[in-house]
């Protein structure tokens, strides 16, 4: 039975943490199709140091490739080892989170295997022994079921899509040893976004700030909600907000910036424009604050209030902060 | 420096799409169509290049007659030819267009190949690194920021919570975010110039597929949510938010 392989997003020597939930996504298809299940894990020397992690979400096996060409990320080199690995233990379904990175050497590597790929999806189920993801379209206004129709089935998993669900199983460890192109591409720096907080798309909670902010000057109230919200809420911003400048583009969510689906999505002082909202459709809760009654954001929010922002803004910090301290 | 640009036609963004009768495709009657925001800027990157180092922009479009006026478009950008592929219908499999794509741009000698970093309707991202990976070229994608010299490109790209500048020899393919510059808007001048231009059009090699759609829908719908008025209501909210929503 062939198996069911699961990549591993590698960063700078890290494994990210999007990776327990893709880790838990290919433990539980393994089970549902009866596959034997395993991570693949490609980096430079020192990777072997986090080898065992997947076994804490029930992959029992780790296939490693270590090399000092992939130390920094060159994605002809990356696919080349991945596709090696999916021809090696000829895997007959392969995942992977589906980061930009994740997305990138997917692509690449299903075109070296003549494969099928489905991006970014959000659920899977089968029929018969068939896979069939659910993906969204037109940045979710539409979902699509779709099927790669012959092996290896490629897929990569929409960050957030699932939670991690804790098996551990004890992992056996195995290197292979794989002959690796010149990188093409040559990573020349890397470098830290400015803020410290989580990226957008691996928070629990993201406060946003649209046009009605007025000026970034007046960012330190989202700041302070955000901080009263805790440790796994990041800032968000609308595409305007970040083409003036206001803020950093890394922030900007929607349909042409960042796809988020966190617990609960703030939006404050944005209109709600059709852009906006296709990239924050999945996010559990919407709370919006926006002065005008009209404003599109009321239609998706499952709690809005209509009110000066500046005003509505501190009273919601207060009020958390007052929640967080009773519990 | 000659460069491609592959260009989508895709709805505009303000669109409301609806799912078509046979229930794997979206209608096409109502939509207003224009030329994928992420490839607007590559055509863009593309008119600059060939304006710093000398050189032609040639725009490609797989797909039906509909998608000559997304390279109509470009071409009144600036662009100084076009290509479209013919299929009856734009396939839904990336690697099928990336296929197709390949054998037009594999002997045209190019230095470049721009794309989007991914299209707006189908959100794949996978069409530029397979055409990169058939050609065996280089490929960078989400480039926010570009030069090239002397026959190297240099790339900056932004990841989640990181960011990592990347160097890349020619010929290579990249696919770019909508950060990347401002498109310009047609002149008359080049509006008029376009309409002179002739679109090449010729047959698509188009593989079977081997990712296919097997059903569209909507998203759940919501239930309709809670306004309430007014500063005075922010406790009553976080309280819902902790007790009935649980997410704080
Ligand atoms: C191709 C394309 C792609 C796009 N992609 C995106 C995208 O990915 N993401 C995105 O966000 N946009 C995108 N847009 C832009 C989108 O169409 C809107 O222009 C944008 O989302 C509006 O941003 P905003 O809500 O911050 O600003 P505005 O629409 O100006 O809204 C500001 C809101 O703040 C409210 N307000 C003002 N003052 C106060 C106050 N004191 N208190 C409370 N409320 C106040 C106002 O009532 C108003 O509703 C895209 C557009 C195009 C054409
Ligand atoms: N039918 C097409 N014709 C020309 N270029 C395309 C086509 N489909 C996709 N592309 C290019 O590939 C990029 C990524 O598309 P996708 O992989 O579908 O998200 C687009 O931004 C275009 O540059």
């Amino acid at each position: 039975m062939s198996i069911l392989l699961v990549v591993a997003d590698v960063l700078d020597g890290e494994l990210r943490p999007v990776n327990a939930q893709v880790f838990t996504v290919a433990a539980r298809m393994g089970r549902t199709l009866g596959r034997p299940v395993a991570a693949l894990m490609v980096g430079a020397p020192g990777l072997e140091a986090h080898a065992e992690a997947p076994g804490a979400y029930g992959v029992p096996r780790t296939l490693l490739i270590e090399d000092a060409k992939l130390a920094k990320y060159s994605p002809d080199v990356h696919a080349a080892a991945v596709a090696e690995a999916v021809r090696r233990v000829d895997a007959g379904v392969v995942l992977m989170a589906a980061t930009l990175n994740g997305k990138d050497v997917m692509a690449r590597a299903a075109e070296m295997l003549d494969a099928g790929l489905a991006q970014d999806c959000l659920r899977f189920r089968t029929e018969g022994d068939a896979l069939v993801f659910t993906r969204p379209l037109f940045a979710g206004k539409i979902l699509a079921d779709v099927r790669v129709t012959a092996p290896p089935v490629m897929a990569t998993i929409r960050p957030r899509a699932y939670t991690p669900e804790e098996a551990p199983v004890a992992v056996t460890v195995e290197r292979l040893s794989v002959a690796l192109p010149e990188p093409k591409v040559v990573v020349e720096e890397l470098r830290q976004n400015a803020s410290a907080r989580l990226d957008v798309t691996e928070a629990d909670i993201v406060v946003s700030g649209g046009r009605g902010m007025q000026g970034p000057e007046n960012w330190h109230l989202l700041e302070a909600l955000a901080e009263a919200l805790g440790e796994g809420t990041a800032l968000g911003c609308s595409r305007p907000v970040s083409d003036d400048g206001w803020r950093s583009h890394e922030e900007h969510v929607g349909q042409t910036g960042k796809t988020v689906s966190p617990d609960l999505y703030v939006a404050v002082g944005i209109s709600g424009a059709i852009q906006h909202v296709a990239g924050i459709g999945a996010s559990k809760c919407i709370v919006a604050v926006n002065k005008d009654p009209d404003a599109p954001i009321f239609t998706v929010a499952d709690y809005g209030i209509v009110g000066d922002l500046f005003e509505v803004v501190p009273a919601l910090t207060e009020a958390i902060k007052k929640v967080k301290a009773s519990v | 420096m000659n460069i491609a640009v592959c260009l989508k036609q895709t709805p505009d963004t303000e669109t409301r799409v609806q799912i078509a009768g046979d229930g794997v495709s979206v209608l096409e009657d109502d939509v207003q169509w224009i030329i994928n925001p992420y490839d607007e800027a590559a055509v863009e990157a593309a008119l600059r290049l060939t304006e710093a180092h000398g050189g032609e922009v040639t725009v490609f479009s797989l797909g039906p007659p509909r998608v000559e006026k997304a390279l109509r478009e470009a071409l009144a950008m600036g662009a100084h030819r076009a290509v479209r592929l013919h299929a009856d219908a734009v396939p839904a499999d990336p690697r099928v267009t990336a296929r197709a794509l390949t054998a037009a741009l594999r002997d045209g000698g190019f230095d470049l190949i721009l794309a989007g970093q991914q299209a707006v309707d189908d959100d794949q991202a996978q069409t530029p690194q397979r055409i990169a990976q058939a050609l065996d070229f280089a490929c960078v994608t989400n480039v926010e920021e570009l030069t090239v010299e002397g026959g190297r490109g240099a790339a900056r790209r932004v990841l989640e919570g990181v960011q990592e500048v990347s160097s890349f020899p020619l010929p290579a393919v990249l696919g770019v975010n909508l950060r990347l510059n401002e498109p310009r808007y047609p002149s008359f001048k080049g509006i008029m110039q376009a309409k002179r231009k002739p679109i090449d059009v010729i047959e698509a090699e188009l593989a079977e597929p081997k990712l296919v759609v097997e059903r569209l829908a909507y998203p759940p719908e919501k239930a309709a949510g809670r306004v309430f008025e007014g500063v005075e209501a922010v406790p009553e909210v976080v309280r819902l938010l902790h007790e009935e929503a649980k997410v704080i």
